[in-house]
């Protein structure tokens, strides 16, 4: 854990670049809190949610289908289908979540931000320390801003006022361009968005990027075949 | 609200160590294996379609409604600014700023 630290003190640019996510994280959280009381659901759900889940998207979910009236369990099941891309995750990042007991606090903190930070990291004790800052500090900016806004309620905050629904997608944008500039990389992701996009009208929230893993297809059977070019010209 | 205390805190307490064993997985399974290369590199661009596939949904989408200009057009500017290397704390708030500024002007 202190070369973690070490490693974030060195690096200045990177744990600024985390604090930003970090408070634009917060804002969101102290929406998500007050829209929760807002919609008249008890004071104790938002921030037990966030503590327990830790899932922005499947925590709106699940407040969104319980406040009209739907069934626990289907609110469940929907955000567990939203959450489901963590296992991908875990498998790509799991060198640097640690064992044991360091393995347990590591997983929970599994955010797409986390995620994000950690691929876009040159070297191994960058990327772990770009996880585990990341992962850390938003859990807490993230509970902090839900508490607030649980107490404060709906006055507090308007995050698309503030632009920050645009934040969240070019936070993730940024730190994925690199990986893009591999062309093969490229093509599956542009693919993959592709399809997200054309099913999301029509499929439960989740369903659409758990398709887009089908662009990972697409590319491999294009990046064989470029490899083959004797085939191609057939 | 229909729902009783013990049915919602039952529920949340079911959504969490589902959510937990998915992240979970990866880092466990990972350590029992030993995957070559080339599945390495599989799971890499997988976790960046996945991401990218967010980026775009999360974009163009409200749920499943097309519902906004000012979002995706604050995205595309720290999209351009991102791919001419820009800063990232400059990218974030561009993209931010633009969407604030557009709906300020009334652009839903």
């Amino acid at each position: 854990m202190r070369s973690i630290y070490r490693t974030l003190r060195a690096d200045r640019a990177l744990a600024r670049d985390i604090a930003l996510v970090c408070v634009a994280d917060g804002v969101v959280g102290l929406s998500f809190g007050a829209i929760t009381v807002g919609e008249g659901l008890p004071v104790w759900l938002p921030m037990l949610l966030s503590v327990v889940v830790f899932a922005g998207a499947a925590q709106f979910m699940f407040v969104g289908l319980v406040a009209s009236g739907g069934n626990p369990v289907a609110a469940v099941l929907a955000g567990l289908l939203v959450n489901l891309r963590h296992v991908v995750f875990g498998f790509t990042v799991g060198d640097v979540v640690g064992r044991g007991w360091q393995r347990a606090a590591g997983s929970h903190v599994m955010v797409d931000e986390s995620v994000a930070f950690a691929l876009a990291q040159p070297d191994g004790e960058r990327r772990r320390a770009a996880y585990w800052g990341c992962g850390v500090a938003v859990f807490v900016c993230w509970n902090l801003g839900v508490l607030a806004g649980a107490f404060l309620g709906t006055a507090v905050s308007d995050p698309a006022a503030l632009g920050l629904d645009a934040a969240f997608p070019a936070v993730l944008l940024a730190l994925v361009l690199p990986a893009l500039r591999d062309r093969t990389t490229a093509l599956a992701a542009a693919v993959g968005a592709a399809i997200a996009l054309a099913t999301a009208p029509f499929l439960q929230a989740g369903l659409p990027v758990l398709l887009a893993l089908a662009g990972v297809v697409v590319a491999l059977a294009r990046a064989r075949s470029a490899s083959r070019p004797e085939e191609v010209a057939a | 609200m229909t729902v009783s205390t013990t049915t919602l805190v039952a529920a949340v307490l079911v959504l969490g160590v589902g959510t937990f064993a998915f992240r979970y997985a990866g880092p466990a399974l990972r350590e029992r294996m030993t995957l070559p290369p080339r599945a390495e590199q599989l799971l890499g661009v997988s976790t960046i379609v996945l991401l990218a596939a967010l980026v775009a949904t999360a974009t163009m989408l409200d749920g499943r409604e097309f519902d906004s200009i000012a979002r995706p057009a604050g995205v595309v500017v720290g999209a351009v600014l991102a791919w001419r290397r820009a800063p990232f704390v400059v990218v974030v708030l561009a993209a931010a700023g633009t969407a604030a500024v557009l709906r300020l002007l009334g652009v839903p």
